[in-house]
């Protein structure tokens, strides 16, 4: 006869808030005396921050400016169109957390919360010096409605959509390009010179991922080959641009390129920064590719011959696949570093969003304020900065465990 | 019956599908293409800079340069030539990168710890530390400390940090070491110290080796040459009385700081934000070096009897050290390339006279050819020497 054991499983322990700091903050002598220092300097320093934050006079300074830290002297009444790229990317974005859910859903829901929370606190703000075919509030309220409205058409229609949505973000780059540059007619050309603030900023660090992608390849293939030449090439190339700084790249860039080409051909400052960035960052994504090559079985290949695939085949159809799906969070990881170091062109003379930051705190209205603007304005670009890394740092996380999960 | 000859397969392949003729065509072919691009973009550039009357040759090197350089080791005038310009921008970028790499080490290992401390506080500060300052772009954080030490009072009225640092809007003073009068009768000791240190650690060297067992000598070197140091120091204080070295407290004159060493604000806010970046990377390197050792290393350690401190210094951190050297060393070029943002702050760097000596001369291509060798070198010389140390420190596996 078999005894019913009751099965009495241990209360878990409620929280206690005593137990809880005596544990954690208190739980012996030194530690105890490191809490107390840091609570009172975290305590006096925040409280310093919040005083001078309520107080501090220059942030009318970035909140009058918002046109020139986003688009610098993008045409006021052209604003339209690199805010219609961003709705379309917004729709992309909704369609797809609709249709995988997951990180794409986190990132959408996230995405299109923070526009609608801004786009009303936006009403509050005082209305920018000139008027704008799309005002700010506006811009983002739609951005955010996009991104809803995207989110419902993917949950509805579902899997019929994932096709297209992968041929769409493909072309999402390209389609951005056209529309932000154009090309006559109801989109009269705008010249890159004329680009600048955080779209400049986006568009040279996506344009320096998604550029680099297949020179960065063909660079990890090259170097893992068997042909000598082809290999050493590769090793050189790397190497070389690895142990420089992006900075003289930029500068040969900007200084040499047009040295290069035939005297016929002009082209202008921000192509010649995205080839400096795309050559650049092509290294350094050869490398990440490599190590997700090197950390394919060797059995992987192997089959694959035996299949009866050749050398094209293999790469194309199996290892290279496998690796790309490898290092996806280690490209994220290169993507956000592109993203910080896009700044540096402010070097070589063009005005990305820390160029028209610096721009906007040499204005001759802010003269007159004491101390200067430039630590309100400096405190809005950084967190502008801070929130994209950090979301991008958070998702490739996330990506990361969420490979390691399927390889176990 | 005859058993049929077997097919004469190597001379039946045709060339066009014999692997190792198409991949040495392959690699001709490659090498003709490059070649011919590399020659298409050089003839391009020669007529292009001969049309501006600007080929490139190596004469400017000699010639005086005419302009001043806020900050010089070696003496430096505007009589001085180009080369001397270039040398001084080496100069320059080696003594922020030696500093910085040496400072990013020591915050970044005690910021590593703290985020591995039982406190929860510190251990969420440390967190917060590093999240908010590896998000925002090092260019920025460049640019913020510059203009923060802009806003520094006059020298009369310096900010005094216990009396041993003064901050003030030409720069940061700080007490620091100086040689006083005895100083030679000093010097012998060091090479003494020197000598022992050396003398012992070789033959405790040839102790182990005969006995054929592990040990460790560089620390007890190092203390016997300290003691001995030291020993010197009391010995010429009690017999010249004075030190021979003194720590150097800077005096206020009546315009200026009399004694110390002061730094220029743009060497202090290059240093501390590549420090405080830096840092952030190198605390990451440390946490998961330490936390990447079995949690059995700790646990044998303490059973062996060795206190905490022990089994962290004698078991877990050679350990982790293994495991961080690699990513150490590409957070250390890192830095070194990073200095070069110095142009933006106005540290005479090597990119900034490099800069500088382009504008004035307009030889672009030499200029930004010796620039990128000479990053190229240091980024070598670094890397060779952490490899050296790396392969030192290595397990023998036998």
């Amino acid at each position: 006869m078999a005894t019913e054991v009751a099965r009495a499983r241990p209360d878990r322990p409620a929280f206690v808030l005593w137990d809880w700091l005596r544990q954690n903050l208190f739980n012996n002598w030194y530690n105890s005396v490191i809490s107390v220092v840091i609570l009172v300097v975290v305590f006096q320093a925040m409280s310093g921050f919040v005083g001078w934050a309520l107080t501090a006079p220059g942030w009318s300074a970035a909140i009058t400016n918002l046109k020139v830290l986003t688009t610098w002297t993008y045409p006021t009444d052209q604003v339209w169109r690199p805010a219609l790229a961003v709705w379309i990317v917004a729709l992309l974005l909704g369609m797809s957390g609709g249709v995988w859910r997951g990180i794409p859903q986190t990132l959408a829901i996230g995405f299109g919360v923070i526009m609608l929370i801004l786009g009303v606190l936006a009403f509050a703000l005082p209305p920018a010096a000139a008027p704008l075919p799309v005002s700010g509030p506006f811009f983002l309220l739609i951005s955010g409605v996009t991104t809803g409205l995207g989110y419902g058409l993917g949950l509805r229609v579902g899997e019929p959509l994932r096709w297209p949505l992968v041929i769409s973000w493909v072309l999402v780059y390209p389609v951005a390009v056209l529309i932000i540059r154009g090309f006559g007619g109801p989109l009269p050309e705008v010249p890159t010179n004329l680009w600048g603030g955080l779209m400049l900023t986006m568009l040279l660090s996506i344009s320096g991922i998604v550029l680099s992608f297949p020179l960065g390849v063909l660079l990890a293939l090259g170097r893992r080959s068997n042909l000598p030449v082809v290999k050493w090439f590769c090793i050189i190339y790397i190497e070389f641009i690895r142990g420089v700084p992006l900075v003289t790249v930029l500068y040969m860039g900007s200084l040499m390129l047009p040295l290069f080409l035939p005297s016929q051909i002009r082209i202008d400052s921000v192509i010649r920064a995205m080839v400096a960035v795309t050559l650049f960052s092509a290294a350094y994504l050869a490398e990440n590719v490599r190590g997700g090559l090197q950390s394919l079985p060797k059995g992987q290949a192997e089959a694959a011959r035996a299949l009866g695939l050749n050398t094209l085949q293999t790469t194309m159809l199996i290892t290279l696949p496998q690796a790309l799906r490898a290092v996806i969070p280690v490209l994220v990881g290169q993507f956000i570093g592109l993203f910080k170091d896009t700044s540096l062109v402010v070097i070589v003379g063009l005005v990305d969003l820390l160029g028209a930051a610096q721009n906007v705190i040499g204005q001759p209205q802010w003269l007159g304020t004491p101390g200067g603007v430039w630590r309100e304005t400096f405190l809005v670009i950084a967190l502008v900065y801070w929130v994209f890394s950090f979301t991008m740092s958070r998702t490739s996380k996330t990506i990361e465990e969420n490979l390691s999960v399927g390889h176990r | 019956m005859a058993v049929a000859t077997p097919p004469q397969q190597r001379s039946s392949i045709p060339f066009y599908r014999d692997t190792r003729i198409i991949a040495i065509i392959l690699q001709v072919v490659f090498t003709l293409v490059v070649v011919v691009g590399i020659w298409f973009l050089y003839t391009n550039m020669i007529e292009g800079l001969r049309k501006a009357n600007l080929l490139p040759s190596l004469s400017f090197l000699s010639q005086p340069t005419g302009f001043a350089i806020s900050e010089s080791v070696i003496p430096y005038s505007t009589e001085s030539s180009y080369g001397q310009a270039f040398l001084v921008g080496i100069i320059n970028t080696l003594r922020i990168a030696i500093t910085g790499v040496i400072l990013a080490t020591l915050l970044g290992t005690v910021v590593g710890i703290f985020r591995m401390s039982s406190n929860w506080l510190l251990r969420n500060l440390a967190t917060t530390y590093v999240e908010i300052v590896r998000n925002i772009p090092l260019l920025l954080q460049l640019i913020f400390w510059f203009l923060l030490t802009k806003e520094f009072p006059r020298v009369q009225d310096s900010i005094n940090l216990g009396g041993l640092l003064y901050l003030h809007n030409r720069g940061v003073t700080m007490a620091w070491p100086r040689e006083g009068d005895d100083f030679g009768a000093w010097v012998p000791w060091l090479w003494v110290g020197l000598a022992a240190g050396i003398i012992f650690y070789i033959v405790r060297r040839v102790q182990f080796a005969r006995r054929d067992r592990p040990g460790v000598a560089m620390p007890q070197a190092f203390l016997i040459a300290g003691g001995v140091v030291l020993l010197g120091m009391m010995i010429v204080r009690l017999t010249g009385g004075q030190w021979p070295l003194f720590l150097e407290i800077p005096q206020l004159n009546r315009f200026n700081f009399v004694g110390g060493s002061t730094i220029t604000p743009s060497f202090a806010a290059l240093l501390i934000g590549l420090v405080v970046y830096t840092a952030t990377y190198i605390s990451e390197i440390v946490r998961s070096g330490i936390q990447a050792v079995s949690k059995g290393q700790r646990e044998a350690a303490r059973a062996l009897g060795l206190t905490n401190g022990q089994a962290l210094r004698l078991v877990i951190f050679p350990q982790a050290l293994r495991i961080m050297i690699p990513p150490l060393t590409s957070q250390y070029l890192n830095l070194t390339k990073n200095s070069s943002l110095a142009v933006v702050i106005a540290y005479p760097d090597l990119f900034y006279v490099g800069n500088t000596i382009n504008n004035q001369t307009g030889q672009a291509v030499p200029v930004i050819l010796m620039l990128m060798l000479s990053y190229l070198s240091l980024s070598l010389i670094t890397s060779l020497m952490m490899n050296w140390y790396n392969k030192k420190i290595q397990l023998v596996e036998r």
